[in-house]
Parts: C-alpha cells; sequence; structure tokens
C-alpha cells in the first residue's frame, strides 16, 4: 500500500480554503485587510477609553468573584486588625476582604478603580478633541450623540460602583445621592423610597446598585461602545487636512499590518501603565474610612473627580428655595437645580450642539476633513466656555480643600466660585477668540512673507532688519502667494529641512538624515544619502 | 531600498490577472487594495534590510520582549513566595501590591512598546488612498427601497382595513403596560407609610419618653457634656445607634451661659421656648441640605459646618443657615431630664428631618 505523502506546507492553504468553502470570507476579509486608517496622535484618546474599559472588564470579573452584595450586618473578623470586631455590612466586610485576604485582591481592585478613572478622562478628552476639530459635524452626529450619552452611562457606572464598598465615604455619597432624587419636585420621595427600598439607606440599595453596576451598566455601554466603534468603521474615520487629502478620500495606512500592531501595542502600554498606577499607586484605601454610619463624615470628603462638578455646582448653589403655598404648601428644594436641572441641560446642549451650529451656519453639508481649532474661532471659543465653566465647578468641588491648604476663608471660596462661574467663562470666550484670531493671522503672515529666521540684516542706511525666507517664489518684493490650506504653516526654518535636528542618542550622538516635512501623502523629498555614525571620539572604543 | 512612488492610476483600468506567475506577491497585494479602492501611492522600507540599523532595532524589540518574560516571571515569584498576609505594622506585605504592580506594568509596558517599535520602526511606511464613498445611495436604489417599504404597507392593507390598525394599537399598548407594570409594581415603595419621613427613633413609643443615648447605649447625665462641649446622641430604642435610624442621629450642645440666653430668646421667637434644658439644646445632625451628618461645631462662633457641602447653621438662632446651599434650618428636639436624671426626649422632632422635598409641610 503507498502512503500518501503529507504536505505540511499546505495545511494552511488548504485549511483556508476550507472556511472560505463554507464562510465565503475571502473577499470581506481582504476588504478589512485592506482599509485605510488616518493616522494622528489625537486620535488616540479614544481609544485610551476603549482600552481602559477592557481593562474595567477583566479586573470587575475578578472582583465579582469575592464581593457579596448584601447589606446584613456581620462583625468583621478578618486580618485588618484595627477594624476587627465592628458591626458592617456584608459588601463592607466583603471589600476589605478583597484588599487583605484575597491574594492579589487589592492591585485588582486599586486597577479597576484607576481604571474607572482613566476611562472618564479620556472619555472627556477625546470628547474635548472631537468638539475642537469638528468631528462632529454630518455624517457624525449620531456618533456625537452616543459619544456624550457614553460619558453620562459611564458617570453612572462609576457612581455605582464607588457605592458597593459601602464605606464611610461612599456612603455619604449614596446618602447625598437619594437627597437628589428626594429634591425632584412632585415624584421625589416616591422616586427615593422606590429606589431605597424604603426610606434611607434601607437594605436593599447596595443589590441593587450591584446589578445595576454589573449587568445593566455594563451591558448598555458595551451596546453604545459597539454601537460607536461600528459607526467609526462604517462612516470611516475623519483626517486632517493635507496634500493629497480631500473630503471625499482616506489617506493613512491600511489596517494590517502596521496600524494593527500599533493599536495593539499601545493597548498594552495603556494597560501597563494602569498596572503601575494600581500597584504603586494607593485610591480609596476604604480600611481608613470605616463602614458607612449616618452621623459620621470627615472634612475633605471628595468624590472621584468626575462627579466634583457636580459637588461644585451643589456647593454655590444659593439657598434659594422655592415655596408653592397650595394646601399645606409645597416645596421646590435648592438641592434641585445644580444636581438635576444643571446635568439635564448639559445633556442637552452637548447632544444639541451639532444641530445647532449647522443651522446656525446653514452648513448641512459632508465634512470628513478636521478644521484646526484657530480657523473656527466662535466654536473653539465657545468649547474653551465649557472647558472654563467644568473647570470652575470641579474646583469648587474641592473649594474646602483650597481653602485648607492655602489658608483662604472658606466662604471666600465659595464666593469666588459663584463669582467665576459667571465670568470666568465669558473672559475664556473673549480670550480665546482673540487668540484664535491671532494664530491665523500669523500663519497668513508667514504665508506672505515667509519664516522668520532669526538672521538680522543691517541695511546701508543703518537700520535693522529680519530675514524672512519665503515659502514661495513669490512675486518679487518678498511676497508669496500661497493660500492657506487648513493646515500647519511651517514657521522655523527646521520644518523646511534648512537645519539639522538637534543631536539624538543617549550615549553617543548619531546624526539622523533630515527628513523632509512629515506630510503623509506627499511623496518626501529625496533623502539625504546614508551617513556613517559620528562618534564624539574618545567616547567610544 | 525599495521605494514604490506612483501617480494616482486612472480609472477604470483593466483588472490584473492575479493567476499571471510573473507577478510578485506585493504586486497581488497592490491589486488587490486597487479593487478595494485603494491606491498604495507611497511604500518605503524604513531600514535597509541586513543594515547596522536594522540589527540594532531588532536588539531592541527583542530585548524588549525578554524583559517582558524576566518581569512576568518576577510577578510570578512575587506573587506566590512573597509574604502578603496583612500584618499591623511596616511588614514586607506592605510591599506586595506595589511588587505586583511595578512587575505587571513592567511586563505590560515590554510587550506594548516591543510591538509598538516593531510595528513603527521595522515595518515599511506606506501612504494609502482609499475612496470614501459617503455620499448618498443612488437615487435609483432610494426609489427601489422606498418604493418596496410602501409596497410592504399597501401588502398589509392597512389603509383598506384601518379597523385593523386601530385594533392592534388598542391591543398593543396594554401589552407595553403589562412589560412595565411588574417592574415599576414591583419596585414601587409608598414614601409615607407609618408616617416614615415625619418621625424619627425619638417619637415616644406607648406614651413613654425616649432617652438620649451614646454611640455606646448609655444614656447621659446633664454634667457628662462639658460646657461648650457638645455630644452626637442617638435615640435609646433597639437599633437606635445604627443607619436603620438614619435620621434620627442628634447633636447635644451644652451652650456657655451668653450663647444660651441668646439660644432661649431665639427659641421663644418661633415658639420653641421650652425646647432646651437649661443650657443644653439638641439639633438634629442630618444636614437639611442634602442629608450628610453636620458636623464640625464650631464652639466660639456657635456654628454647624456640614462637611459635604459647606453649608453653615447658627445655633444661637434657631440653627438657621447663614452660609451655603442649604435653606431650611436644622429642626430642634425638645428635650428634658427625667426622674432618674437622664435626658429624654419630649416629644419627636416638631419639624421635619433631613433633605428637603416637594411635600414637606
Amino acid at each position: 500500500m503507498k502512503r500518501r505523502k503529507f504536505d505540511v506546507a499546505a495545511v494552511p492553504g488548504k485549511a483556508a480554503g476550507g472556511v472560505d468553502d463554507r464562510f465565503q470570507v475571502a473577499t470581506p476579509l481582504r476588504k478589512l485587510l485592506n482599509k485605510v486608517f488616518p493616522d494622528h496622535w489625537s486620535f488616540l484618546l479614544g481609544e485610551i477609553a476603549l482600552f481602559s474599559f477592557v481593562v474595567l472588564l477583566l479586573t470587575g470579573v475578578f472582583l465579582t468573584f469575592f464581593y457579596e452584595p448584601a447589606m446584613t450586618e456581620v462583625v468583621y473578623n478578618g486580618s485588618y486588625a484595627p477594624l476587627r470586631g465592628t458591626p458592617m455590612s456584608a459588601a463592607y466586610a466583603s471589600s476589605l476582604d478583597i484588599s487583605f485576604d484575597v491574594r492579589g485582591g487589592l492591585i485588582m481592585r486599586q486597577m479597576h478603580h484607576w481604571s474607572a478613572l482613566l476611562f472618564m478622562a479620556a472619555i472627556v478628552v477625546h470628547m474635548m478633541r472631537v468638539f475642537f476639530t469638528g468631528a462632529f459635524r454630518k455624517p457624525r452626529e449620531t456618533n456625537w450623540i452616543i459619544g456624550s450619552l457614553l460619558f453620562w452611562v459611564g458617570f453612572l457606572a462609576g457612581f455605582s460602583g464607588y457605592s458597593l464598598p459601602d464605606d464611610g465615604l461612599s456612603g455619604t455619597g449614596l446618602r447625598i445621592a437619594s437627597g437628589i432624587m428626594l429634591s425632584i419636585p412632585v415624584v421625589g420621595s416616591w422616586v427615593t423610597s422606590s429606589i431605597f427600598g424604603g426610606e434611607f439607606p434601607g437594605e436593599i440599595i447596595i443589590s441593587r446598585f450591584f446589578i445595576a453596576h454589573v449587568l445593566l451598566i455594563p451591558g448598555l455601554l458595551v451596546a453604545l461602545i459597539s454601537a460607536h466603534l461600528g459607526l467609526v468603521f462604517k462612516q470611516k474615520h475623519t483626517q486632517w487636512p493635507g496634500p493629497g487629502r480631500t473630503n471625499d478620500n482616506v489617506v493613512g495606512e491600511r489596517m494590517f499590518p502596521r496600524y494593527a500592531l500599533k493599536q495593539g501595542g499601545f493597548f498594552m502600554v495603556v494597560f501597563g501603565v494602569i498596572a503601575l498606577m494600581g500597584g504603586l499607586f494607593q485610591i480609596n484605601p476604604i480600611w481608613y474610612f470605616g463602614p458607612y454610619e449616618a452621623w459620621v463624615v470627615s472634612a475633605a470628603s471628595q468624590p472621584d473627580w468626575y462627579v466634583m462638578f457636580l459637588d461644585g455646582s451643589t456647593r454655590l448653589m444659593p439657598a434659594w428655595e422655592i415655596n408653592i403655598p397650595i394646601g399645606n404648601g409645597y416645596v421646590i428644594p435648592p438641592l434641585f437645580w445644580p444636581t438635576v436641572v444643571l446635568p439635564g441641560i448639559l445633556v442637552g446642549l452637548s447632544t444639541l450642539y451639532p444641530f445647532v451650529e449647522a443651522r446656525q451656519l446653514k452648513d448641512y453639508r459632508h465634512h470628513n476633513l478636521l478644521q484646526r481649532p484657530r480657523d473656527v474661532p466662535a466654536r473653539t471659543a465657545v468649547g474653551a466656555m465649557a472647558v472654563a465653566f467644568y473647570i470652575v465647578l470641579t474646583l469648587s468641588g474641592a473649594n474646602d480643600v483650597i481653602a485648607d491648604k492655602f489658608h483662604i476663608s472658606l466662604n471666600a471660596m465659595t464666593w469666588a466660585g459663584r463669582i467665576g462661574l459667571l465670568i470666568v467663562p465669558p473672559l475664556a470666550y473673549y480670550v480665546t477668540y482673540r487668540i484664535c484670531l491671532g494664530l491665523q493671522q500669523h500663519d497668513r503672515e508667514v504665508l506672505a512673507h515667509g519664516v522668520e529666521t532669526g538672521i538680522i540684516r543691517r541695511l546701508p542706511d543703518g537700520r535693522f532688519e529680519e530675514v524672512h525666507q519665503p515659502l514661495s517664489a513669490g512675486d518679487g518684493h518678498g511676497h508669496g502667494e500661497l493660500d492657506y490650506v487648513g493646515w500647519v504653516v511651517p514657521k522655523k526654518m527646521n520644518r523646511l529641512g534648512a537645519l539639522g535636528p538637534a543631536i539624538r542618542g543617549f550615549f553617543y550622538p548619531i546624526e539622523k538624515p533630515v527628513e523632509a516635512p512629515v506630510s503623509p501623502g506627499h511623496p518626501p523629498v529625496e533623502p539625504r544619502p546614508e551617513r556613517e555614525e559620528i562618534g564624539s571620539g574618545d567616547s567610544r572604543r | 531600498m525599495s521605494t514604490q512612488t506612483e501617480q494616482h492610476a486612472p480609472q477604470g483600468r483593466e483588472p490584473l490577472d492575479v493567476h499571471d506567475p510573473r507577478l510578485s506577491r506585493f504586486d497581488i497585494v497592490t491589486e488587490g487594495a486597487r479593487r478595494d479602492d485603494i491606491e498604495i501611492v507611497h511604500y518605503e522600507e524604513q531600514v535597509v534590510p541586513g543594515s547596522k540599523a536594522e540589527r540594532r532595532l531588532t536588539r531592541t524589540v527583542a530585548a524588549m520582549f525578554l524583559l517582558t518574560g524576566l518581569a512576568a516571571t518576577a510577578f510570578l515569584v512575587v506573587y506566590i513566595w512573597w509574604p502578603w498576609e496583612y500584618e499591623p505594622g511596616r511588614g514586607g506585605d506592605k510591599w506586595y501590591t506595589p511588587l505586583l504592580g511595578l512587575t505587571l506594568g513592567v511586563a505590560l509596558l515590554g510587550i506594548g512598546f516591543g510591538i509598538l517599535t516593531w510595528g513603527k520602526k521595522l515595518l515599511p511606511k506606506e501612504v494609502s488612498i482609499q475612496d470614501r464613498h459617503d455620499g448618498p445611495g443612488s437615487a435609483e436604489d432610494r426609489k427601489i427601497t422606498g418604493e418596496t417599504m410602501l409596497y410592504l404597507a399597501d401588502e398589509m392593507g392597512v389603509r383598506r382595513r384601518p379597523l385593523l390598525g386601530v385594533s392592534l394599537v388598542a391591543g398593543l399598548l396594554p401589552v407595553g403596560a403589562v412589560a412595565a407594570a411588574p417592574l415599576v409594581g414591583g419596585l414601587i415603595s409608598n414614601p409615607h407609610k407609618n408616617n416614615q419621613m415625619f418621625t424619627t427613633g425619638f417619637a415616644p413609643a406607648d406614651g413613654k419618653k425616649i432617652r438620649l443615648v451614646r454611640e455606646d447605649g448609655r444614656p447621659i447625665r446633664p454634667a457628662d457634656v462639658s460646657t461648650g462641649g457638645q455630644l452626637t446622641v442617638f435615640p435609646g430604642i433597639e437599633h437606635g445607634v445604627s443607619n436603620k435610624h438614619a435620621d434620627s442621629p442628634t447633636l447635644l450642645i451644652h451652650l456657655r451661659e451668653s450663647d444660651a440666653e441668646k439660644s432661649r430668646q431665639a427659641n421663644s421667637r418661633v415658639g420653641h421656648g421650652d425646647y432646651m434644658w437649661g443650657n443644653y439644646a439638641a439639633y438634629s445632625k442630618i444636614c437639611t441640605h442634602a442629608g450628610c451628618p453636620a458636623s464640625l461645631y464650631e464652639q466660639q462662633t456657635n456654628r454647624l459646618l456640614c462637611p459635604c457641602h459647606q453649608s453653615q447653621f447658627l445655633i444661637t438662632d434657631n440653627a438657621r443657615p447663614v452660609f451655603g446651599p442649604a435653606s431650611r434650618r436644622l429642626p430642634q428636639l425638645p428635650i428634658e431630664v427625667d426622674e432618674e436624671g437622664f435626658f429624654v426626649a419630649k416629644s419627636d422632632y416638631t419639624e421635619t428631618v433631613g433633605p428637603d422635598f416637594w411635600e414637606r409641610p
């Protein structure tokens, strides 16, 4: 009997053929492998959020194995001696166990908390990038709305998770949350009582927050994130203007292999940074706070950073109570405005912004090219105004700490916040607007007159003037005819390839050939011939 | 150095025969890209194969991967053998988590930067241009899809048989309510059951006045609180010192003579003339703003500060809010001393304790 030869080299090909016979993947896979992505550092901000979300899922699953979502009173008997014998909820006791009695539990808890903070931070910074570059414009309004929803759903995820350990600090936060729900006109007391299963704190809220935190909210987040990424994929990424780049094309790299490799590497870097933070930087040391007791609180009780703006708005709100004298009388407490109405307005403003701007400018075209913030001063200034508003509120959320550390009167800090909230945003608008115009003007100046060389020339009549390097042939009077195309104008001689880059190299200098001004899509100028590395003489053998 | 730079190909060129044996693999890749409307306009090796630069980069990437292996091994060693169980003091266990973080972080950063260097420095750089095709669908397709959907409606015949549509809506609306009812019905809980929002643990039970007790449950004699001092007190009932009575914690303050006089005058102005006992006054500790314990008492100014949102209450003026977002004074608990010499509450609070809400009278 003759044995058939087994050809190992043909196995992958045959297997691939078999797969394609059954699932017809060759064409879609080719399209996927070939998909072109534009590249810019600012496009990576959203991915930090995505990658921290992955870390959140991984560490979060670990935590659920040890956490007990119950408010049953137990007496702590774990390793942490100072709290031994203290009555506390099972939730708090199991959170202490994760920190002290589960091997490696503390680093998981801390990584989970740090990645949550990073997730929210990346969302905010990514949102700013999208806003200031006009990436939210048609056809991407839907994705902008999904993105702003992601912030609020992430906010809920963060707050519900923050409350789970049921320690002294988070319990106070929960108490405030119940106060906020109570403040809603007409239905407040019913909403609070229904959510807490009776009067605060009740015995069920931790289990309800747990299921919301590990199932409902993450489910919503996964759904929204998938839709967000799916739309980015379908609508293709925006790109900066530049040579060869138009509204109808995408200039960049194909997805595989280089782009995908960079993504994978970046994920590992984000993961690594979170691991370092989780191990080296202590966060939320719940064992210092003790179990939640309704009568205990300490000064400097700050929530996580992304909640601080609401804390700040609550602190700044004047004590304006609205009384409605019907029957026994009804009340709208001052707490209602900064914690329910303000977030409502913020959600409305942010989701509607793309449509408001389109209407304002009567601009209903597709936009796939990004704008430099300086080129749209009004939008940039509005954004700066929003950022200023947010910063004043966030700082006010810590105004007691600031007052304490800098020896300022607490009442003065509150008044500074109240006045600042009204004055700083318009000021930010004005200053930003002027800066944008100034930058625009300088761009035009360089295009018309050329780059400042730093060379001072003395004229025969004794005057001094700086020599400018024109960017184009010009009209003979040193005036070029270049149009501004919405992208970086070179403003230094070495951006023109005139000067070599600074000396590189750690132990010995490495001189690299000058690269042309970087502009993907533009074939580089002929590279200089390779040169030998120049040693500094005696430093090398 | 293989550098391929070409101009945009004219549209509508003949597709290449990819089975042509003369084509290189890159030719086929380029052809595939072209079929996806991608033009690879620039493709350039970053390092000359076999050059010193390539060897150096390869060594760098390899070193990073090996560092990862080393750090990951160190992680496992620490994880398994380092003493991790908590001990009071400055034991080695305090280094457990930092060491895990350090080794894990270095391991992950090693892979990360290794892959990044590999991708960014060793792989060829390219510039590709893909058509976006983000215009609307063709007018013809829009028409066809639109008509198809309208035809669906025709087929259903809702317009001809309106009863179907009406009955469907009338039938389905209750079904939607059925889906929502168990959730809402199960969760809903009457906030006014047992008048719970307006009572605290100090409500007299069976006509017996409730004692004020400390956190450990012991009752309090007037001499236990020194002049100018204050004490957090609780209702002397079962679970009185627990979150089950989160609204009940109360601050018992022993005012100085002059402050007590001011307090008494202020009290009588609002009809609380007999709420104090001697120079002792008791106010709810639960802030009327958001419910935090207003627990920072400043003896000199007689102000009580809530650390959550900095509402300040002037104790000598009926705990009136004098600064911050709180709009309502802290309720006062009427107190006296019983025949055994311990503090008791004369009655429950006469105002609503805790954060404000709509139907608070």
